[in-house]
C-alpha cells in the first residue's frame, strides 16, 4: 500500500523489497509457541493460568497462552540473575561474540520474515504489506545496528590530578526488567533486546498481552542462534500482575517501559517504593505537526493514520497556517475518505482494526467528545465493519486547542486539523502540551526551519517529512512523553553502568 | 591439487590484463616452484584503476548515495563469503606465503573475518557533531569519507593486511586501489573475486598486483589519489612521505618496521614469559614488524632464561608449511633470506653468543633454523636493526631505570612486553615506554578493536579499532546563519 512506499522507517534499496516482491501471506500461520520462556525451556505459568489472544479482524480468540504471575517473574527474574554471576558465560563472552549473537538472530528473522509478518498481522491487525515491508525489515536493522556496537562501547583513560591512573569501564547494569506494548510488537522487542544484549544485560521481557505470539517465536530463534540460558527471558502477561511485579522486583536493576503516560507513572513510583532501580519510559504523545508549505496534505495523512493512528508520534495536531488551511482540510478529508480498510492480510489494505475492544470504544469515546464540544466532524466517526474492530478514517477541522481531542492522546484514526496564522503563536501552541515527543515542521525557507525545530520542546523533530526512523538515531521524550533515549550510540547508556578505576602509581607522567 | 584461477588486475569489478603485457611470478617459498604468473600493474594500470575509483566515488555514485549501514552490511556480507572460502584462502596463504597452514587458517583468516564483521559495524556509526559556537549559527560538522585512497600492503600478513586495509577506508565510504605485494598477490586478487560477489559497486575497490618500484610507486606519486596508507620497510616509509610530499600532499599513514623490547623482570612467572618471548619473536617466522626481537632479561634470572630459550628455539620444527606438526616454514624470499643471513653472521663477527642455529637448514627452501644470541649489548647490529627472521637477541639489565633508557634507545617505537607480577612495574614500565602497543605479560595479544601503530619512525597513524576512522575520514564543519540562536 502506499504507507509502505511513504514509511521511511524503511529506505531498502529497491533491489530487496518492492509491492511485486511481497509474497503471498498464509493467512491462518500455526501458533508454536504459546508458553513462558524462561531459561532457554518453554514453561505453564506455576499458576496453571492462560489468557486469550484475539485476532482483532474478527474479534476471535487465536489461541490460549501462558500467563505470567508473580511467581513467574520470581523465576525469570533469578534465571536472568544467575546468568549475570561474575564468571558466567555471558559475563565471559567476547564483547564482538555477543554481537555476532544478535546478528545471528537478525540473520534468523530475516530467514523467517514471511511466518513473523503473517503472526504479526494476525495478531495484531496491522496490514501484512506493512508487517512484511516495514516492521520485519527495521526488526532486522536494529539488531545489526547493535550487533555492531558490541565491541566498540568504549571506556576511557582520564587524565586527573595526582599519582593515579585512571580509567572507566563501561559495565553491564544487571537484570533489566522491559515491558513493552502491543503497537509494533516485533519492533518494540528489537528495540529493547538490541541494546540491552549488546551491553551484555541480561532480560526479563513482558510482552504485551494483546500481542504476545511474535516475541515468543523470537524467543525461540533466540535459543536457536545460541544465547546462554537466562539471558533472555520472555513473559507473557498482565501490567497489573506480571509488569507490576517487574516494576516493584528488589532484584531487577533497571526497568525500561513503553506505553502510556498513565502506566508510566506507575512504573516510576514503584521504582522509588522499592530498589530505586534505573527507569526510562517511551510514553504518549500529541505530536504537533506544523504545515508551512502547500504540499504535506500526503504526509500529514500518514503521519497520523500510519498504523491505525496507533503510534505514540503520531501527528495529531496538525497546525496549518491560515492562508492554505481550506485546500489543506479540503485535500486531507479526500485522502482520509479514500483510504482503503479492510481485511489486513489483503495487500490493498491501508488501515487494518483497532488492536482490541478497549481501543476501540475508547477512540469511538474520543470521536463523540470532539462531536460534543463543537469540532467540525469532516468525514468519517463510525465503526467501518460489522465485526473485528474497524473504524472509519476520521477528520475533525476547526479544532481548538482546548477541546479534549486536541489534548488527550487518541491512538486510532482520528485527525484533528487547526488554523494558525504566524510562526510564534504556533510554537507557544505546539509547545502548550504536557507531551513531548515528537514534532514536525514543513516549510521550504531555511530561516523558519531552524527556528521552529530549535523551539519546539520535542524529542524528535521532523522537517519536511514524517515518522522518519533509524537504529541509528536517537528517539524519546521531553516532559512526560518520557525519560531517557532509545536507539543511536545514545541507546547504550541506558544500559550500561559506568565504574570508574582509580589506580596508585608510583609517579605519574603525561 | 588447489585451483588458483584469479591472476588478473582486478579494476571496475572486471579482469583486465596489464597494459603493458608484464607479468608476476609467483612462488612457493617452501619448495621454490613456480606457482602461477599474475598479470603485473604498472603506471597505465594504476591510472586506470584511479578513474575507475574517482568515478565510483562522484556525487551522486551508488556508493556515495548509498545508506551507511549498507556500506556495513556489504562489509559483514563480505566477511561471511572469507569465512565460507576460509580453508581455500589458508591454503593459497600458505602456499604463497610459506606460512604454516593452521596459523594462516587459525590466527590470519580468524583476524581477516573478525576485522572485517568489526569495520562492517562501525558504518553506521560515525557521528559527527553539532557545536554550540559564539553567533547566530547553527553548526556542524559531517565525517565525509577523503576520496580515493591507494593502499600497499606487505607479504608477511597477505590477506589479513588487506582486511586491516580495505575494511576502515570502505567502512567510512572511501574507494580504494589496493597494490598486493609482489611477493604474495594471490590470496588479495580472491579477496577481489569475493568483493564483487559481495556486492560492492564497480570501481569501490581495485587490486593491481605489482612492484614497488613502479606500481607503488605510481600510486604514492599519482595527482589524483586522495590519501595513502602503507604498511611495509620504514625506508620505503620514507620514499612514501616524500613522494607525497612532492605530489599533492595526500595524506600519509604509514606502518612500518620495529625493533621491541620485551622486558622480563625477575617476578614473572618465568617459564610462561620464556613461551611468549619465544613466540612473540618466532612467530610467522620472525616475519611480524612487532617480533620481540631485543629481549631484556633482569639478571637474576638471565642464564636461566637464555637457557629454557634455547630449548625452546631448538624443539621447533621445520618443514612443509602445509603440514599438521610443523612450527616453522620457510623466509618469503631469496632477499629476505640473505639479509637474515648476513645479520647471523655479524652477530658473530661482533661476539654475541650464538646459542643455537645460525645457518641454513638442510633442504632446499628458504629455511633458516631457529637461532638465538645472548651476550648481545646494544651498539652491536643484531639489537639494532630489524633482521625479519627467526633470530632471537637475549640481552641483560639490572634495573628499572636502565632498562627503560635502553629499550626506548631506537628510533623504532612499535610494540613492547612487560612481564612483571608487581602491579606498580607494570604500570610505570608501560607507561615510560615509546611504543605504540604495550603488552603486560602477554605479546601479540591484538584484536580488531584495539589500535595499532607506531611512535617515531615506526610510523603514523593508528589502523584498527574506532581510532582507524580518523585516518579515513575528512571532517567538514557547515555553519548556517540562522536568525536567532537558543541553546
Amino acid at each position: 500500500g502506499r504507507d509502505s512506499a511513504l514509511f521511511r522507517l524503511n529506505r531498502l534499496p529497491a533491489r530487496h523489497f518492492s509491492a511485486a516482491a511481497i509474497p503471498a501471506p498464509n493467512t491462518q500461520p500455526d501458533v508454536h509457541y504459546n508458553k513462558l520462556f524462561i531459561n532457554n525451556q518453554w514453561h505453564d505459568a506455576v499458576s496453571g493460568k492462560t489468557f486469550p489472544t484475539i485476532n482483532p479482524a474478527t474479534g476471535e480468540v487465536i489461541c490460549q497462552v501462558a500467563e505470567a504471575d508473580e511467581a513467574d517473574v520470581e523465576k525469570a527474574v533469578k534465571a536472568a540473575r544467575d546468568a549475570f554471576r561474575l564468571g558466567s558465560p555471558w559475563r565471559r563472552m567476547d564483547a564482538s561474540h555477543r554481537g555476532l549473537l544478535l546478528n545471528r538472530l537478525a540473520n534468523a528473522i530475516e530467514r523467517d520474515a514471511a511466518y513473523l509478518a503473517e503472526l504479526e498481522t494476525l495478531d495484531n491487525g496491522k496490514p501484512y504489506a506493512v508487517s512484511y515491508t516495514v516492521d520485519i525489515p527495521n526488526v532486522v536493522k536494529c539488531l545489526r545496528y547493535y550487533a555492531g556496537w558490541a565491541d566498540k562501547w568504549e571506556g576511557k583513560t582520564i587524565p586527573i590530578d595526582g599519582d593515579y591512573f585512571c580509567y572507566t569501564r563501561h559495565e553491564p547494569i544487571g537484570v533489566c526488567g522491559q515491558i513493552i506494548p502491543w503497537n509494533f510488537p516485533l519492533l518494540m522487542q528489537a528495540w529493547k533486546l538490541g541494546p540491552a544484549l549488546a551491553t551484555g544485560n541480561t532480560v526479563v521481557m513482558k510482552v504485551a498481552e494483546q500481542t504476545p505470539l511474535t516475541a515468543l517465536y523470537v524467543a525461540s530463534l533466540i535459543k536457536e542462534v545460541g544465547f546462554p540460558e537466562g539471558v533472555v527471558n520472555i513473559l507473557p502477561g498482565m501490567g497489573p500482575s506480571a509488569g507490576a511485579a517487574i516494576a516493584r522486583h528488589m532484584d531487577v536493576d533497571k526497568v525500561a517501559f513503553t506505553g502510556s503516560t498513565e502506566v508510566g507513572h506507575l512504573i516510576q513510583q514503584a521504582s522509588g517504593s522499592s530498589n530505586l532501580k534505573k527507569v526510562t519510559l517511551e510514553l504518549g504523545g500529541k505530536s504537533p505537526n506544523i504545515i508551512l508549505s502547500d504540499d504535506a496534505v500526503e504526509q500529514s495523512h500518514f503521519a497520523l493514520f500510519f498504523n491505525q493512528g496507533q503510534c505514540c508520534c503520531a501527528g495529531s495536531r496538525t497546525f496549518v497556517q491560515a492562508d492554505i488551511y481550506d485546500e489543506f482540510v479540503e485535500r486531507s478529508v479526500e485522502r482520509a475518505k479514500r483510504r482503503v480498510v479492510g481485511n489486513p492480510f489483503d495487500l490493498k489494505t491501508e488501515q487494518g482494526p483497532q488492536v482490541d475492544q478497549e481501543q476501540f470504544n475508547k477512540i469511538l469515546g474520543y470521536v463523540s467528545s470532539g462531536k460534543r464540544e463543537g469540532a467540525k466532524l469532516m468525514c468519517g466517526g463510525g465503526v467501518a465493519a460489522d465485526r473485528g474492530y474497524f473504524i472509519q478514517p476520521t477528520v475533525f477541522g476547526d479544532v481548538q486547542d482546548n477541546m479534549t481531542i486536541a489534548r488527550e492522546e487518541i491512538f486510532g484514526p482520528v485527525m484533528q486539523i487547526f488554523k494558525f496564522k504566524t510562526v510564534e503563536e504556533v510554537l507557544t501552541r505546539a509547545n502548550d502540551t504536557k507531551y513531548g515527543l515528537a514534532a514536525a515542521v514543513f516549510t521550504k525557507d531555511i530561516d523558519k526551519a531552524n527556528y521552529v525545530s530549535s523551539g519546539l520542546r520535542a524529542g524528535t523533530v521532523w522537517i519536511n517529512c514524517y515518522d522518519v526512523f533509524g537504529a541509528q538515531a536517537p528517539f524519546g521524550g521531553y516532559k512526560a512523553s518520557g525519560t531517557g533515549r532509545e536507539l543511536g550510540e545514545y541507546g547504550l547508556d541506558n544500559y550500561t553502568e559506568v565504574k570508574t578505576v582509580t589506580i596508585k602509581v608510583p609517579q605519574k607522567n603525561s | 591439487m588447489v585451483q588458483l584461477p584469479f591472476k588478473y588486475l582486478f579494476i571496475n569489478n572486471e579482469w583486465h590484463e596489464s597494459c603493458r603485457g608484464g607479468k608476476i611470478p609467483v612462488y612457493n617459498p617452501a619448495t621454490g616452484k613456480l606457482l602461477c604468473e599474475v598479470e603485473e600493474a604498472d603506471n597505465e594500470d594504476v591510472d586506470k584503476a584511479v578513474r575507475s575509483a574517482r568515478a565510483a566515488f562522484e556525487m551522486g555514485s551508488l556508493w556515495r548515495s548509498m545508506d551507511a549501514s549498507d556500506r556495513g552490511q556489504l562489509l559483514t556480507r563480505l566477511a561471511d563469503l572469507v569465512e565460507r572460502d576460509r580453508l581455500l584462502l589458508a591454503t593459497l596463504e600458505a602456499l604463497d606465503s610459506g606460512k604454516v597452514f593452521l596459523m594462516a587458517y587459525f590466527v590470519d583468516l580468524m583476524a581477516t573475518i573478525k576485522t572485517l564483521r568489526y569495520y562492517g559495524g562501525w558504518a553506521d556509526k560515525i557521528h559527527g557533531k553539532t557545536i554550540p559556537v559564539d553567533g547566530e549559527y547553527f553548526t556542524y560538522t559531517r565525517h565525509e569519507p577523503i576520496g580515493v585512497c591507494g593502499q600497499i600492503i606487505p607479504w608477511n600478513f597477505p590477506v589479513m593486511m588487506f582486511a586491516w586495509k580495505i575494511a576502515p577506508a570502505l567502512c567510512c565510504g572511501n574507494t580504494v586501489v589496493i597494490k598486493p605485494a609482489e611477493q604474495t598477490p594471490l590470496s588479495a586478487l580472491h579477496m577481489a573475486a569475493l568483493i564483487k560477489e559481495a556486492g560492492f559497486p564497480p570501481g569501490v575497490v581495485n587490486v593491481v598486483p605489482g612492484y614497488g618500484q613502479t606500481a607503488g610507486c605510481a600510486i604514492s606519486h599519482h595527482m589524483d589519489i586522495d590519501k595513502v596508507a602503507f604498511t611495509g620497510s620504514t625506508a620505503v616509509g620514507k620514499l612514501i612521505q616524500k613522494a607525497a610530499g612532492d605530489s599533492n600532499l595526500k595524506r600519509v599513514t604509514l606502518e612500518l618496521g620495529g625493533k621491541n623490547p620485551n622486558i622480563v623482570f625477575a617476578d614473572c612467572d618465568l617459564e610462561y614469559a620464556v613461551e611468549q618471548a619465544h613466540s612473540g619473536l618466532f612467530f610467522n617466522q620472525g616475519q611480524c614488524c612487532l617480533a620481540g626481537s631485543r629481549v631484556f632479561v633482569e639478571e637474576p634470572i638471565y642464564k636461566e632464561f637464555v637457557r629454557r630459550s634455547v630449548e625452546k628455539a631448538k624443539s621447533k620444527v621445520l618443514g612443509n608449511p602445509l603440514l599438521p606438526g610443523v612450527d616453522q616454514g620457510p623466509q618469503i624470499d631469496q632477499k629476505q633470506f640473505d639479509k637474515i643471513m648476513e645479520l647471523i653472521e655479524s652477530g658473530k663477527r661482533e661476539g654475541a653468543t650464538l646459542e643455537c642455529g645460525g645457518a641454513v637448514w638442510g633442504h632446499p627452501g628458504l629455511f633458516i633454523q631457529p637461532t638465538v644470541f645472548s651476550n648481545v649489548t646494544d651498539d652491536m647490529r643484531i639489537a639494532k636493526e630489524e633482521i625479519f627472521g627467526p633470530v632471537q637477541q637475549i640481552m641483560c639489565f639490572r634495573s628499572v631505570h636502565e632498562v627503560i633508557q635502553r629499550a626506548n634507545t631506537t628510533h623504532y617505537g612499535l610494540a613492547a612486553g612487560v612481564f612483571t607480577s608487581d602491579i606498580d612495574k607494570a604500570l610505570t614500565v608501560s607507561s615510560a615506554l615509546q611504543a605504540g602497543m604495550v603488552w603486560v605479560n602477554c605479546y601479540n595479544a591484538m584484536s580488531a578493536q584495539c589500535p595499532f601503530g607506531g611512535f617515531k619512525m615506526s610510523g603514523n597513524g593508528r589502523e584498527l579499532g574506532e581510532y582507524a576512522l580518523q585516518e579515513y575520514t575528512e571532517v567538514k564543519a557547515v555553519t548556517i546563519k540562522i536568525s536567532q540562536k537558543n541553546s
